[in-house]
């Protein structure tokens, strides 16, 4: 495949693994172990097997009518919000939790910004009955409290990360310094496809199940197996990178990655990487990121929590860089209107990730006749208090 | 050319004090007061860090003094302005240390030929792969005479080790054990297996431990195992306490030597 990673970890010039010695030994024994994990028969046979029954995959292709005859192109939700636990990060989780318990691993750790991937590391955790400890920023804790309560009933222990901006680029370094200093009994669950090689990969092979659902979803809705569009948004970009996997080498099919603006691009309050970033190395990877002229790593900033990282998975670094993917970005604003806007067409409460997504879908230029994919990444419960706040539903 | 660091190791078998420093901490324009002060107080070499916004390797010590160098305006243009005529001061070994990213954003070229003008004789940069560094950067280091210095730790394989040791020169950096900087809890000095294992290696390079050690106690230890020890987070607790630099300095010089 033209778009995978190559031998040494790398998507074009974007990825590797720039981890200090310390964290060499575990990751390349991720890397020695992953492919070949991951492809046995025996684990393909217990991930698949609690996909179906205890995420309630696959999840549907929803056709909408009235969101389409509103754009005047034809438009498919992917209803990855249907998952547990309300977003694809389980996806991604439950297949890294099976492939800890296969090298022996006995403590989970996890970072987390909006809660999200840490709910869904938590869960199966409790599923696995496996010790789980989520780092989130201190400042992330006092804003997301519904889940820090989710993970801590689900027996997860959360320690605030105190460092630096105390956001999630923080709670990914505290997760990196516990595995420092736990090399050898400890697992760490990537929320995303970024970190260092193996991980973007991973992530994105665990992902995948959503585009190749799409494919035969597809094939039978519209008798053939592939959409002119596929849209998604991207923060580190793991929903991104598994709607658009399995087209990544079919050009007849265009990718569009959606990200946050903030209050604008050139407001100094915004998440979006691709076009306010410059190569560099954060987190393990080689990629884009946002960051001052010394190369000190930038505050990114988004009304969605999910959405609020400085990097951008190296693939999607590489996807922007190469024309693959075309990259749009919203504004924390049109997002809010675009979650409206689903609610009211379709009965769909979206998370504020997925309608960034959404509030893309009028700058893309798909024609009538045209076949538009939405990967719906998550469920808005988590942000109903904002929703309650912006929208005035709590009676002011 | 002159190699200070090899020059060290030739004259100083054992014993060896390596001293680690944020520059930019406490103040913007200590870097060459403390410089000048640690050797006069005796140190063999010093590591200069270059503070970063993430630094993944450390413990909260070396975070906290970052973020205030960073605060303070620390820069590596400034560092480098800040170094230099420092050559016109003293010879002591001096290496750079800090993250792959702002380096890279300076240019790794242009670093090196400005590291080797000023009279810098090594590099260390944590997150910077020895393949990577094999692949792109090593020619670039060796054009400019700087040591590029890499760490092995207790997971380290031999074989490993060994192709650290032949792609390296200066010394091997030994970190004590899986842990960040500036741990306290002399887990630093206990992993003499391990010291020895590479020491019964016969690497081209001399040894130095580093990471943990903290006082006299752990110093001493250290240096029955390796050719000396690096000191790092507890000088920094040491420069940010109160009163005057110089005295902070020697005081604590003397409490790791005595």
């Amino acid at each position: 495949m033209k778009y995978a990673v190559d031998d040494n970890g790398f998507y074009g010039k974007f990825g590797g693994a720039y981890v200090p010695e310390m964290l060499y030994p575990n990751v390349e024994e991720l890397r020695q172990n992953y492919l070949k994990i991951m492809y046995e028969p025996a684990f393909q046979e217990e991930l698949q097997g609690l996909l179906k029954d205890y995420v309630g995959r696959p999840t549907p292709l929803y056709f909408a009518k009235r969101l389409s005859e509103k754009y005047n192109t034809k438009i498919y939700l992917k209803r990855e919000d249907l998952n547990h636990t309300g977003a694809h990060k389980i996806n991604n989780t439950m297949g890294q939790i099976l492939l800890a318990k296969r090298l022996g691993k006995k403590r989970i750790i996890a970072e987390t910004g909006a809660g999200q991937h840490g709910v869904a590391t938590a869960t199966v955790c409790a599923l696995m009955g496996l010790e789980c400890i989520v780092y989130m920023g201190e400042v992330d804790i006092e804003r997301q409290a519904p889940n820090v309560a989710r993970m801590k009933m689900l027996g997860a222990t959360v320690v605030p990360a105190i460092s630096g901006s105390r956001t999630l680029k923080d709670a990914t370094n505290e997760a990196i310094r516990d595995w420092i200093n736990n090399p050898e009994n400890t697992y760490y669950i990537i929320g995303s496809v970024v970190g260092p090689h193996p991980y973007p990969d991973m992530v994105t092979r665990f992902q995948a199940v959503i585009s190749e659902e799409m494919m035969a979803q597809l094939q039978e809705k519209e008798g053939r197996d592939y959409p002119d569009y596929v849209v998604a948004c991207v923060g580190g970009g793991s929903n991104a990178a598994g709607a658009f996997y399995h087209y990544l080498d079919r050009p007849e099919v265009k990718l569009v990655a959606v990200e946050a603006a903030g209050m604008g691009i050139d407001s100094g309050e915004s998440a979006a990487t691709s076009v306010l970033g410059k190569e560099g190395v954060i987190h393990g990877s080689r990629t884009l990121l946002m960051q001052t002229e010394d190369g000190q790593v930038v505050e990114p900033y988004s009304i969605s929590a999910g959405l609020d990282y400085p990097g951008v998975g190296p693939l999607h670094a590489h996807l922007h860089q190469s024309g693959r993917a075309i990259f749009k970005s919203i504004t924390d604003e049109e997002a809010l209107q675009a979650v409206l806007e689903l609610t009211k067409l379709e009965g769909i409460i979206p998370a504020l990730e997925s309608a960034h997504a959404l509030a893309a879908l009028d700058r893309i230029g798909a024609k009538p006749d045209e076949v538009v994919v939405l990967n719906l990444s998550g469920r808005g419960d988590k942000d109903l208090a904002t929703y309650l706040k912006r929208f005035h539903f709590d009676g002011e | 050319m002159e190699n200070r660091i090899k020059n060290l190791f030739a004259e100083k078998q054992q014993g060896l004090l390596s001293v680690y420093f944020t520059a930019g901490y406490p103040n913007l324009e200590d870097t060459v007061p403390i410089i000048l002060e640690l050797e006069k107080n005796g140190v063999d070499l010093i590591e200069v860090g270059m503070p970063f916004s993430d630094p993944l390797a450390d413990g909260p010590t070396i975070q906290q003094s970052s973020e205030i160098a960073l605060k303070n305006g620390m820069t590596i243009p400034r560092l480098f302005q800040q170094l230099q005529d420092i050559r016109k001061h003293t010879q002591i070994p001096l290496v750079l240390m800090g993250y792959l990213n702002p380096v890279m954003q300076y240019g790794v070229e242009r670093f090196c030929q400005k590291a080797k003008e000023i009279g810098i004789d090594g590099v260390i940069l944590p997150d910077l792969p020895l393949l990577d560094y094999v692949r792109e950067y090593k020619s670039v280091f060796e054009e400019n005479s700087l040591s590029k210095i890499f760490l092995v730790t207790p997971q380290t394989p031999e074989q490993r080790i060994r192709e650290i040791d032949s792609h390296t020169n200066g010394f091997v950096y030994m970190v004590s054990s899986a842990s960040t900087t500036g741990s306290t809890t002399g887990k630093a000095v206990a992993n003499t297996d391990y010291f020895q294992r590479v020491s019964n290696m016969g690497l081209r390079n001399p040894g130095m431990i580093g990471f943990g050690i903290h006082n006299n106690e752990t110093f001493a230890q250290a240096c029955n195992h390796a050719k000396g020890a690096i000191i790092g987070s507890a000088f920094i607790k040491a420069l940010g306490q109160e009163g005057e630099l110089e005295q902070n300095i020697s005081s604590f010089i003397q409490s790791i030597r005595n």
